[in-house]
């Protein structure tokens, strides 16, 4: 039974590692701002586009 | 002809006939912004959007006091040998275009390290190397593709600020606590003595301790230190019984422990901080786009330009100026201190001041108070008075705007907890003196287990859900409190107050009446193609109310700055203005403001422009005469008073040329006699009464741009709807009495267990998250319940 230890050891560490993970999740500013990052990860479409545009043109050179 | 809009700021473009790439465009400037944009490849700005932009002002000579080092240390939020970064706010961000064409900035300019938008606040932080550019070509560079940012004084007096963040880590802490204490305590809430756990049980229990460590020490240490406040000053908060309720759950939860008598109720404490911090979470709503706290300060400039002795002009920052300084105010300016003109056509607009919209025009030798914004062209200045000793930002010397207003009001939790804690701690010692005689082993059992029963969660729970609530909902009807505290006020209230001007009035429509002789068709067509010259406000706004006429080319047109505009027309000569220069002597003096025809010298008639009152006006007043006082005080001339009289119900008092010092004196004087007042006002003038007043509430146009300090911000649509909103705040207050109710019957039966000595930690672990939860779901039903008559 004395894998309860081991258990109860493992399950302390996810949960701090967690725990820190949230601090610094919120020491960094993640949750200062939770509007923007929602549209500007649609931007990536966006600036594809744009290098593509701008082979296309280099070509017709 | 096809009605079009323009692609870059959608206004119409149908008139302008400006085209470019097979685009039209209502303005050169939007046409312009648009070649920048193609030129970088950033044309998928229109994609994400559609005419997401906004037509660029004229910024000549606006930001020269950029160059000014000095006024540029203070903007910046860091600043190395060659890296600067700003935090530049800009009213204009409104939807991901904005966010995209902003974010990519260095594509614009190639020394921007990189530019991050905060969508809520409106603000962009630039990265930019220092040595490759400057603050001022990145704000021209802003202002030229429509994104002028507003740098005023408050940016400067303010230092760096820090974002208060430690209401999540303490909820994160708790949470983290709480999840992992329900873990370990699980097993034992079923006392089956099985051999395992009993092995197992004093490391749980130990375990759970240190959990509960951080908790009591650091979450809930805003319950021990208001308590502890509450209690020096003699007023039992509702934090008393709460920091009670967790003291003696920890002191207890670690002696049963110590001693190996029982599991303790670790589950139960980090459990009620937990949910106690949650509820303070969700009151906390706040709207990061508005502000509260603005005075003067966040619109006035940072600098202004100073004519030196030898004519050379200079920029200086606004606190410098000094009495007898020659200023330059140039176009779009605003006038940061009271001072005389000296030179150039003054028109200025003191909408920000008075909430009236109208430009008033200005000779050499007027005095121009500090506030109004130029209008046209450049004008030069001799000051009076410096920026604190102006008439308008005296104001902010009064005490009113050093008082905090919440914490001079009771709450209605903290009235109710009063009786509460005494009731608590009466019942805990009869209870504990009753089992002393018979089982004194109990004793102390008994009484610890009702303070911790009775710790009020439930009860403190109500008013922030309810209050939180609420507070969406109005958010999403467009009324904006400051914090959860108003709603309570605004219960409260018996007498409201309102502004005139701006406030009742509405800024976008006027309405015209026309007194004299009839004009003939030839003389109306004339007159307006004579009005469509002049740029006069007062012409603008008539021109829009007169009928479409044949527009004529008029033979000889002139204006006279502060006078009139005269035209001629073959035979037809017309002269529009004021009284004096139209000829007809100043005998009839009315209050309000006038324009006055004559044709060929022979006088025709005036114009005289009435303020247009907000649609549902009479029907509003006519609603909240039934529960309120009412009073208009403004700071204008009786010119409407007799209109004013026929709409309103005639109980409502009409007080007419107040100053911003009257109104304030004037709520102060009906506070004393025992009122609970509502101002509602619009300008900065109204600022010391929003201040004094219960609840202030200011009524804005474009909630974005400006509105003084108060407590609650709506929008001026909405404003026919504010007896319902009033009504709500009421209702609230009844869905709370009503929780306080349910909680009380919690605690009886969790008060039946203390009593009687035979709590254990499994009910206290069942009851607690029962009673608050319960609480909570009750609290949102009802308010949903009550918003569902808002329109």
């Amino acid at each position: 039974m004395s894998v309860i230890y081991v258990l109860l050891a493992i399950s302390i560490v996810v949960a701090v590692g967690f725990f820190i993970a949230f601090i610094l999740a919120v020491k960094s500013g993640q949750y200062d701002d939770n509007y923007t990052p929602s549209v500007r990860m649609l931007f990536e479409d966006e600036l594809i586009k744009e290098k593509s545009n701008k082979s296309i043109l280099t070509k017709k050179d | 002809m096809e009605y079009k809009t323009c692609f870059h700021c959608g206004l119409d473009a149908t008139s302008a006939n400006i085209s470019y790439d097979d685009k039209p465009f209502c303005c050169n400037g939007c046409k312009t912004v648009y070649e920048i944009f193609s030129a970088n490849n950033l044309t998928c700005y229109y994609d994400l959007q559609k005419a997401p932009g906004a037509t660029p002002k004229e910024v000549v000579g606006k930001y020269i006091f950029l160059e000014n080092n000095k006024i540029v240390e203070q903007l910046l939020e860091f600043n190395n040998d060659d890296i600067q970064i700003v935090n530049l706010y800009i009213p204009h961000i409104h939807c991901s275009s904005c966010i995209w064409i902003l974010e990519n900035l260095n594509k614009l300019n190639n020394s921007v390290n990189a530019s991050i938008v905060n969508f809520g606040k409106k603000t962009v932080r630039v990265t930019y190397n220092s040595q490759k550019t400057t603050l001022k070509e990145l704000v021209i560079l802003l202002s030229s593709i429509g994104y002028e940012p507003y740098i005023t004084l408050e940016d400067y007096s303010v230092g760096k600020k820090k974002t208060e963040r430690s209401l999540i880590y303490k909820l994160g802490v708790a949470g983290f606590a709480f999840g992992n204490v329900m873990f370990l305590s699980f097993p034992e809430y079923f006392e089956v003595g099985e051999f395992w756990l009993e092995k197992y049980k004093h490391l749980f229990r130990w375990l759970m301790f240190i959990y509960s460590l951080p908790v009591v020490f650091y979450s809930a240490q805003d319950y021990f230190i208001s308590a502890f406040k509450g209690l020096r000053s003699k007023i039992l908060n509702i934090d008393v019984p709460i920091a009670l309720g967790a003291a003696v759950l920890f002191i207890r939860s670690s002696a049963e422990i110590i001693l190996d008598i029982g599991s303790g109720f670790f589950d139960s404490l980090t459990g009620l901080i937990f949910f106690l911090l949650v509820g303070k979470f969700f009151q906390q709503k706040t709207y990061t786009f508005l502000s509260f706290e603005r005075d003067y300060k966040s619109y006035f400039p940072i600098g202004i330009t100073k004519i030196t002795d030898e004519d050379k002009e200079e920029s200086i920052q606004v606190y410098d100026i000094k009495k007898g300084d020659r200023l330059l105010i140039r176009n779009e300016e605003l006038i940061p201190v009271d001072c005389i003109l000296i030179k150039g056509n003054a028109h200025i607009d003191y909408s920000f001041v008075t909430g009236e919209s109208k430009t008033i025009t200005k000779q050499s030798g007027d005095k121009l108070f500090a506030g109004g914004k130029q209008i046209n062209g450049t004008i030069e200045v001799d000051v009076l008075k410096s920026v604190e000793q102006s008439y308008l930002t005296q104001l902010w010397s009064n005490d009113v705007f050093k008082k905090d207003k919440e914490s001079s009001y009771t709450t209605l939790t903290n009235s109710i907890s009063k009786n509460f804690t005494i009731a608590i701690l009466l019942i805990a010692f009869i209870a504990t003196g009753y089992w002393f005689l018979i089982d004194s082993s109990k004793a102390i059992n008994v009484f610890t287990a009702v303070l911790i029963i009775a710790c009020p969660c439930a009860i403190a729970l109500s008013a922030p859900f309810t209050f939180g609530n609420i507070l969406r909902i109005l958010g999403k009807k467009k009324f904006y409190l400051k914090n959860a505290g108003v709603i309570e006020q605004l219960a409260k209230i018996d007498t409201i107050i309102f502004d005139k001007t701006g406030t009742i009035t509405s800024n976008k429509e006027a309405s015209i009446n026309y007194d004299g002789e009839a004009f003939s068709s030839l003389e109306e067509s004339l007159l307006k193609s004579t009005l469509r010259g002049s740029n006069h406000p007062l012409s603008r706004s008539l021109y829009q109310l007169l009928k479409d006429q044949d527009i004529i080319t008029l033979n000889d047109y002139q204006e006279h700055t502060g006078k009139g505009i005269e035209a001629q027309y073959k035979e037809e000569y017309i002269k529009v203005g004021a009284a004096s220069f139209v000829g007809q002597s100043e005998e009839t003096t009315t209050l309000n403001t006038t324009v006055h025809v004559s044709t060929n010298n022979i006088y025709k008639g005036k114009f005289t422009f009435y303020n247009a009152y907000r649609k549902g006006l009479s029907q509003l007043f006519n609603v909240l005469k039934k529960d309120y006082d009412l009073a208009i005080l403004s700071g204008d001339n009786e010119g409407e008073k007799d209109n004013l009289t026929k709409l309103l119900p005639p109980k409502t008092k009409l007080l007419f040329n107040q100053k911003p010092e009257d109104k304030l004196e004037y709520i102060e004087y009906h506070q004393s006699e025992g009122a609970n007042v509502l101002m509602i006002g619009d300008g900065l003038n109204d600022a010391g009464a929003l201040a004094q007043s219960n609840v202030g509430i200011a009524i804005s146009e474009n909630v974005n741009v400006f509105s003084p300090a108060c407590d609650a911000i709506l929008d001026a649509s909405k404003f026919n709807e504010l007896s319902n909103y009033l009504k709500i705040s009421k209702s609230a207050i009844k869905i709370i009495k009503w929780s306080f109710v349910l909680s009380f019957i919690y605690n009886i039966i969790g008060l039946y267990f203390a009593v009687t000595g035979q709590l254990a930690p499994v009910v206290a672990a069942i009851l607690m998250p029962l009673s608050s939860i319960s609480i909570v779901i009750f609290t949102t039903i009802c308010t949903n319940i009550i918003s569902r008559k808002l329109r």
